[in-house]
């Protein structure tokens, strides 16, 4: 069919294949700042699935900044996590399909702008992720790269010419900071500096502090300060798209089918970060999976008292009726129990029906809790104040439903081997009568936990317990601190 | 007539009180366009009963609601996204532009100030006033580009500064706090000194502050070297001997002063500067940016930085009386500020008198703008007039040619 005179020689392409060479793709660069919306056409699941992807890591942002980690501790861990999901390439890279990693990008930042823009809180909360998502993948790119996206989009920042900044020289050279002491190298260092004059209301802050020389409303940036400008320009454009969008939301001509999708996500932001209890399936404290056989265990150990008496009842009775194994199921999710091993689980602990009969009845539900079939909606655990909702009395919170008496001896036989003494029940039922069944709980915590260290009015790192899993995964640290990093369940319990 | 009397002030609203030209000033148009329309006026009534969220249609009506209430004094705030006066039945209301404004208040100079205390002011602490007005209308002019600035006498013993450059009216709050940040000079200290936090790690002061020492240096001698005396007592060379990073020195300074402590402060600025000559070349840097520093914190503007920052703060409207001077907000002419008497500014019982004193002209009776003209308010009346028809003009001329360069 072809003539080899007219074949192309298969090398040649390859050797121009070099950094610059990227115009070739629809997205030269790696960075975007989001100006046109993706004009393509999306299957429904890609619209789902990429944008579940893209919460992954802001998620993960938003929780490096909760637990206050330095800048480069963030960093590494929001890339590891673009890394699994959303992998961005610079244009150096050969083998992958950059094109494909950076459609998936622009489509799941439009995804999520739609489903953030709703509310005021969800808004500001979506554009600080954005931006630092941007700033570290600018931080992070290659300085050709950087240049070529600066170039390709206009910032509205004018270059200095020479004359005016010969002009200037005096004011700009008393401002220019230079990282080096030197006098003459800073001199040096000056002279090559390019300057940009952009309009001071777009560098408020370096105006503050008096960091740059201002004329006429022009304010004389340093190409170093330039990359503050770009942050800004970001996040500036993202509110305001943002609130577009929002006052736009009602006219969104569709049946149906987003609606529910983007509830969903923005539901997952939502009861992420409010707690850091949304750990990924598999991924717990101990970096071990966790395995039904060792529930039983844990449940012995770290449990809360209404996660404990769940528990007990389920094998007891092998059975557990819908909201019980609603409340627990979602617990052991978030405790780190991956769907497969829940449903080893469940089946091991229902183990008086049949294998038919929990395939038809029970594994629908399990996966469900898990996001999994349905609405494919991500429960978040249910915290104290919502187990303690009136309901029946097989679950909820023990400290609020059961009474005193039968509370005291049920804490002892279960937490008496982690040395909760009958001495220590006249403060707890106390705390009980008061109704503070919160504090009741932490006191449990501190007691059972005297042999890690943990002190009366200490808490849960200074906290009460607003979370069952709260409780659970506290314990785990304590354990595993006090083992010396060894795994907990060889512990040996200690009676104080 | 009793100076302050309710019935003085009333008649000081229904003949004297220039409510057109305050309208022109505000609205920048003839027809009445949302800055006024949407501006949110506060009323301070008899009995310090505060009303807020006044908002007019158009002059008369703000002029017709201040006869009806008759206010010891208004304020005017931001235009609002909406008439602040349906607030009731609006479920937000935001601040939308506002001009950038700055106070200048003499309280912030107490400190060092010898002449008067508290309330008290007389032309010679308002030379400070002086000094304040020419580097903030320069440095404000200079620096950002903005042209109108209306400068109005506060009524007792401070200024205020009220910018409408079109860009100023839209300012956010932060932006309007990085300007307070950049004006900001004294207060901010150093750690453990007094010393202003002005420099950077190359030790020399940013170009704004460079410009405003060389304005400030002559003030410097004058105000604070000869007239008030600042270091003629112990008190008061103690702290000039707190700024000076050299211990040696500031201990030598201190030696010869206490020896003869009310030496006139500018032979104990001579001893300083022979100490300073004294050293070696390499080492007089740190001292000489010290009474850089000094100068800075003795002259510098003092400006009342959350006035400034908040688009919702409410000011006081240029030619209201103050209630204990009975002086009028009269505006100021920057270009004349170092002739500027607060002392001689018409007080409401002069202008009454005048008022009084008038031989009415046939075909002319009670006319309130010929009224005006032929009392001393005249000058200021006619200084705000001028202003605000430039700054109608210049917005019908941006109408027609809107401007280019407005990112």
């Amino acid at each position: 069919m072809f003539k080899s005179s007219e074949r192309k020689p298969f090398q040649q392409d390859s050797v121009t294949y070099q950094g610059s060479s990227s115009s070739h793709l629809q997205y030269p660069h790696r960075l975007n700042f989001y100006d046109k919306p993706p004009l393509f056409d999306v299957a429904i699941e890609e619209f789902e699935t990429c944008a579940l992807d893209r919460l992954r890591v802001l998620a993960e942002i938003e929780s490096s900044a909760a637990r206050n980690r330095t800048w480069e501790e963030s960093t590494l861990a929001v890339r590891t996590q673009c890394d699994k999901h959303l992998v961005m390439k610079p244009n150096s890279s050969k083998y992958d399909d950059l094109d494909e990693q950076r459609r998936k990008d622009h489509l799941s930042h439009f995804v999520l702008r739609l489903a953030f823009c709703r509310s005021e809180d969800l808004r500001r909360r979506y554009v600080k992720a954005e931006s630092t998502l941007f700033r570290m993948r600018y931080e992070d790119d290659a300085h050709a790269d950087r240049e070529a996206f600066l170039n390709s989009r206009d910032f509205n920042c004018l270059p200095v010419p020479a004359d005016e900044k010969a002009k200037y020289h005096t004011e700009l050279s008393s401002l220019y900071f230079a990282p080096s002491k030197n006098e003459a190298e800073r001199k040096a260092a000056f002279e090559r500096e390019k300057y940009f004059k952009v309009k001071w209301t777009r560098v408020p802050d370096l105006v503050e502090k008096r960091r740059v020389f201002l004329n006429r409303g022009w304010a004389y940036v340093p190409s170093q300060e330039q990359s503050s400008i770009i942050f800004q320009e970001f996040e500036s454009r993202l509110e305001k798209a943002l609130e577009m969008t929002a006052r736009l939301l009602p006219r969104l001509d569709e049946d149906t089918r987003l609606i529910p999708i983007l509830n969903n996500l923005s539901q997952g932001f939502i009861a992420g970060s409010s707690s850091d209890w949304m750990g990924e399936n598999g991924d717990n404290a101990n970096g071990e999976e966790l395995k039904a056989e060792m529930i039983d265990d844990m449940s012995k150990r770290h449990f809360p008292m209404c996660m404990k008496t769940l528990h007990d009842r389920l094998q007891r009775d092998n059975h557990l009726k819908h909201f019980g194994r609603l409340q627990y199921g979602l617990f052991l999710k978030v405790l780190g129990l991956s769907v497969e091993e829940a449903i080893v689980f469940w089946r091991k602990s229902f183990s008086r029906i049949t294998d038919d009969k929990f395939n038809k009845e029970y594994r629908y539900n399990i996966r469900h809790t898990y996001g999994l079939e349905g609405k494919r909606a991500n429960y978040p655990a249910k915290n104290c104040l919502q187990v303690m909702a009136p309901g029946a009395q097989e679950y909820g919170c023990p400290y609020k439903t059961y009474n005193p008496d039968n509370l005291q001896s049920a804490l002892l036989s279960t937490y008496s081997h982690l040395g909760l003494k009958a001495a220590d029940l006249p403060d707890i039922m106390q705390l009980v009568g008061a109704h503070s069944y919160h504090t009741a709980c932490t006191r449990v915590f501190e007691v059972t936990h005297g042999s890690c260290g943990v002190k009366k009015g200490d808490g849960l790192n200074g906290e009460h317990v607003t979370h069952p899993n709260q409780y659970a995964a506290h314990s785990r640290e304590l354990y595993k601190a006090a083992a010396g990093g060894g795994s907990s369940e060889d512990m040996v319990v200690v009676t104080s | 007539m009793d100076a302050l009397s309710p019935e003085a002030m009333l008649t000081f609203y229904r003949r004297l009180y220039p409510f057109k030209s305050v309208y022109g000033w505000l609205n920048h148009d003839h027809m009445p366009t949302r800055l006024w329309t949407h501006r949110e006026f506060a009323f301070t009534l008899a009995g310090d009963v505060y009303v807020r969220y006044k908002s007019y249609n158009n002059s008369d009506e703000l002029k017709a609601d201040v006869c009806k209430l008759n206010p010891s004094r208004f304020e005017i705030g931001p235009v609002y996204s909406a008439r602040p006066r349906d607030k009731k039945t609006l479920r937000t209301l935001t601040p939308m532009q506002r001009e950038l404004v700055f106070d200048i208040d003499m309280t912030d100079y107490d400190e060092i100030r010898t002449c008067c205390a508290d309330a008290n002011i007389c032309k010679k602490c308002w030379k400070w006033i002086s000094a304040a007005v020419k580097v903030l209308d320069q440095a404000i002019r200079e620096q950002y580009g903005y042209e109108q600035l209306l400068w109005v006498y506060s009524g007792r013993r401070g200024i205020h500064l009220w910018i409408s450059d079109a860009e100023a009216l839209e300012l956010t709050d932060q932006q309007r706090k990085a300007v307070v940040g950049w004006m900001n000079v004294v207060y901010p200290a150093v750690e453990g000194t007094k010393r202003p936090n002005i420099r950077t790690s190359t030790r020399s002061l940013p170009p704004p502050l460079a410009a405003a020492r060389e304005i400030l240096l002559p003030y410097f001698s004058d105000i604070v070297l000869e007239e008030q005396d600042c270091f003629g007592s112990e008190e008061g060379y103690e702290k000039l001997l707190d700024f000076i990073p050299d211990k040696k020195i500031a201990d030598a300074l201190k030696k010869k002063w206490s020896a003869d402590p009310h030496k006139p402060s500018s032979s104990k600025w001579i001893d300083l500067k022979n100490e300073v000559k004294a050293l070696e070349k390499h080492q007089r840097p740190p001292l000489m940016a010290a009474m850089e520093d000094i100068v800075l914190h003795y002259t510098y503007p003092r400006i009342d930085a959350e006035v400034s920052k908040h688009r919702n703060h409410l000011l006081k409207a240029p030619f209201c009386v103050h209630p204990k001077t009975g002086r009028v907000c009269v505006p100021v002419d920057p270009r004349g500020i170092d002739s500027f008497d607060p002392e001689k500014v018409p007080t409401i019982a002069q202008l009454l008198g005048e008022l009084d004193a008038l031989i009415p002209v046939d075909g002319q009776e009670n006319q309130p703008e010929s009224d005006v003209q032929r009392t001393s308010l005249a000058p200021y009346v006619e200084l705000l007039d001028k202003y605000s028809t430039s700054l109608m003009d210049l917005k019908r001329r941006q109408k027609q040619d809107p401007d280019v360069l407005s990112w």
